[in-house]
């Protein structure tokens, strides 16, 4: 091949940039995992939660996750009939622990599991000014902790509070649907440790799925719908007290 | 609540100040003092550029004297705003990636471009070019390093014949005029970050760029007219009444139009009421009500209006005048670093489920400390300083002599 100085220096950047894709690699996951058949999310049927942390305890076993931070937590809603935009909250160290012995009144009380939505219109997504936060093809939004800037414009982007930076690493952290496992046909730890089944991980694109049925025949909301972020953590039994 | 708390001060963090219902990873400030800086900062580069642009393209003669301070300052400060970024960042050795690898969704992703163009396209071609007939005679009739030095600044090109320098002229003036929206760009950009935020109905405003646009007008000409009244103070030189009274003037204007503004978001969001309402408005009257309402609106924007505006109706001596300009222009850049301290901070005070708050905690001596934050601040001043001395923004004897076609 005759390659001319000027062709030299019209490929070579293409070629450095065609390089760092190859050395950035892929994601480890199972030989015949197929990006492009998946789309990953979440189902959380709130009436199924005990409040009983193992799913956080999980996480953060499984994610080393660092103390005072959460990758998923449960909250604990106490909400009175004629006020409920007013709703009680808490969440004692991300509910690790469990709850408190909660006080016998005519309040309705109930707990809710909180992560990443895996938004497919994420704009933590959007606002990253490197990319270093991205939608993968099978819908897990993913952070790379090697480009991250750790600037934080991802976190304060985040309308659900899931993300912070990194105590150590000085990177921005989050849930990653356990990408690690579900890429070699797991499922996530949380889901594999709730003794209800209150979470459970669903794959949007595969016909047989259950998820498919359950959507037909349940309520299912979605959190802050009007922040029209694409969410996909699909929640049943969803009171309009959360936010 | 107080388990969380408890925890939270078991793991040494600023967990104390927390109140009510908080996301669990809400409860530190992602951004410090540093990014109240840095609108501050750019916001006086945009602000002090478009008051030189007044003399240069609006023909606003008699804020000739502050037209080269004008433009120094502004790159003094234009050089130290990246800095706060920078120390804020966790990994401050990755952000050249910007530059390299954009994200061409983002908006932070623009800085590098925005602040690459301001700093090469705009403000050091034009003080370049300004300067340039400055710079060869300088060269010159200085010796040793300083010749050197100029030497180097003349880049070569030490023609300064009468076309020449027409030439000069009309490129400056070009350069002056793509300046003003490119002034416009970098603050009305920095108002984006933030306005953009649909997560944060603190933040969350298409005023935000324009009420970042006028604010940042405000500071950059009050910092000009203290800068100049203080500098010329100092050189125990008469201070140009007619250039302040004007300056002073505009100022006023300006003010009007960024407080109609400011105002005009806050009856937006009183009258709409949504559903951050609640948690907003009980923000503002407890955890901001010191910095926002006491120490923003009626030190910092009130009074310099107030003040201001008896200048501007009322016939006062000179030495009167003057020091109603020093105090409303102080009190204007007080208010003004009071409304980025709000806009940044209050916009992290509150939890993004409206039912909780927390404390935003200074630390001394930290990277993202308010040593460092006063360091930053006062840099700027040390590195103008150094561009006086190395081109006097007055007619100096070369100048003069130049001038005379000596």
């Amino acid at each position: 091949m005759n390659l001319s100085r000027r062709h030299f220096l019209v490929l070579m950047p293409a070629a450095a940039i065609a390089w760092k894709a190859v050395l950035a690699g892929t994601p480890e996951q199972a030989e015949n995992y197929k990006l492009s058949d998946h789309w990953w999310g979440m189902l959380i049927d709130v009436p199924k939660c005990i409040g009983c942390g193992n799913c956080v305890r999980a996480c953060a076993a499984e994610n080393d996750v660092p103390d005072g931070y959460f990758r998923t937590w449960v909250e604990r809603y106490h909400v009175s009939d004629e006020d409920m935009t007013n709703p009680e909250v808490i969440s004692p160290d991300g509910g690790k622990e469990g709850f408190p012995v909660a006080k016998e009144d005519a309040k309705k009380y109930f707990f809710v599991p909180k992560m990443c939505n895996h938004c497919s219109d994420s704009p933590c997504t959007q606002v990253c000014p490197v990319g270093a936060t991205f939608v993968t093809p099978d819908g897990v939004v993913l952070i790379d902790p090697k480009y991250c800037l750790g600037c934080a414009y991802c976190v304060q982007a985040c309308p659900y509070g899931c993300r912070y930076i990194h105590p150590e690493k000085k990177v921005a952290d989050k849930c990653t649907l356990c990408y690690h496992r579900i890429t070699k046909g797991l499922t996530t730890a949380c889901c594999e440790s709730c003794p209800t089944g209150a979470r459970q991980l669903v794959d949007l694109k595969n016909p047989k799925d259950p998820i498919h049925e359950f959507l037909k025949t349940h309520s299912v909301q979605i959190l802050k719908p009007q922040m029209a972020t694409g969410a996909k953590a699909f929640y049943n039994g969803l009171d309009g007290s959360v936010r | 609540m107080c388990n969380l708390a408890m925890f939270l001060l078991e793991q040494g963090k600023i967990m104390s100040g927390v109140e009510g219902f908080m996301y669990p990873n809400e409860i530190g400030l992602q951004w410090s003092v540093l990014i109240v800086l840095y609108p501050f900062i750019t916001g006086l580069v945009a602000g002090a550029f478009i008051l030189a642009s007044l003399e240069r393209v609006f023909r606003v003669e008699a804020v000739k004297p502050t037209y080269r301070l004008a433009l120094l300052t502004a790159l003094s400060f234009l050089i130290v705003a990246p800095l706060p970024l920078q120390l804020h960042l966790g990994h401050p050795e990755r952000s050249p990636e910007m530059y390299f690898t954009p994200h061409s969704t983002s908006a932070m992703a623009m800085f590098g471009y925005v602040y690459l163009w301001y700093l090469m396209a705009v403000l050091v071609l034009e003080i370049w070019l300004d300067y340039r007939q400055d710079i060869v005679l300088l060269s010159r009739s200085s010796k040793g390093l300083l010749r050197l030095i100029y030497k180097v600044m003349t880049l070569g090109s030490d023609n300064i014949s009468p076309r020449s320098l027409h030439i000069d002229e009309r490129v400056g003036w070009i350069v002056t005029l793509i300046g003003i929206p490119s002034a416009f760009l970098l603050h009305g950009y920095v108002g984006f970050i933030f306005g953009s935020i649909k997560a944060n109905p603190w933040w969350s405003s298409p005023l935000m760029p324009v009420v970042f646009i006028f604010s940042a007008m405000v500071s950059g000409i009050a910092a000009v007219m203290l800068i100049y009244m203080a500098v010329t103070k100092l050189r125990k030189q008469p201070i140009d009444i007619r250039c302040v009274d004007t300056i002073a003037m505009y100022l006023f204007y300006i003010f009007i139009i960024d407080f109609s503004l400011e105002m005009l978001d806050l009856i937006h969001r009183v009258y709409e009421a949504d559903e951050s309402f609640r948690s907003l408005n009980f923000m503002v009257h407890t955890k901001l009500y010191f910095s926002h309402i006491v120490v923003q609106i009626l030190l910092g924007t009130v009074t310099p209006l107030v003040l201001l505006f008896i200048t501007q109706v009322v016939k006062l001596p000179e030495h009167v005048r003057k020091r109603m300009y020093v105090t409303s222009g102080c009190l204007a850049m007080v208010g003004i670093f009071a409304m980025r301290w709000n806009v940044v901070i209050g916009g992290q005070l509150f939890s993004k489920s409206f039912l909780g708050y927390t404390t935003y905690k200074m630390a001394l001596v930290t990277r993202e400390g308010s040593l460092v934050a006063l360091g930053l601040t006062i840099l700027p001043l040390f590195i103008l300083w150094a561009f006086v001395k190395l081109l006097p923004p007055w007619d100096t004897e070369t100048a003069r002599q130049a001038a005379t076609g000596d």
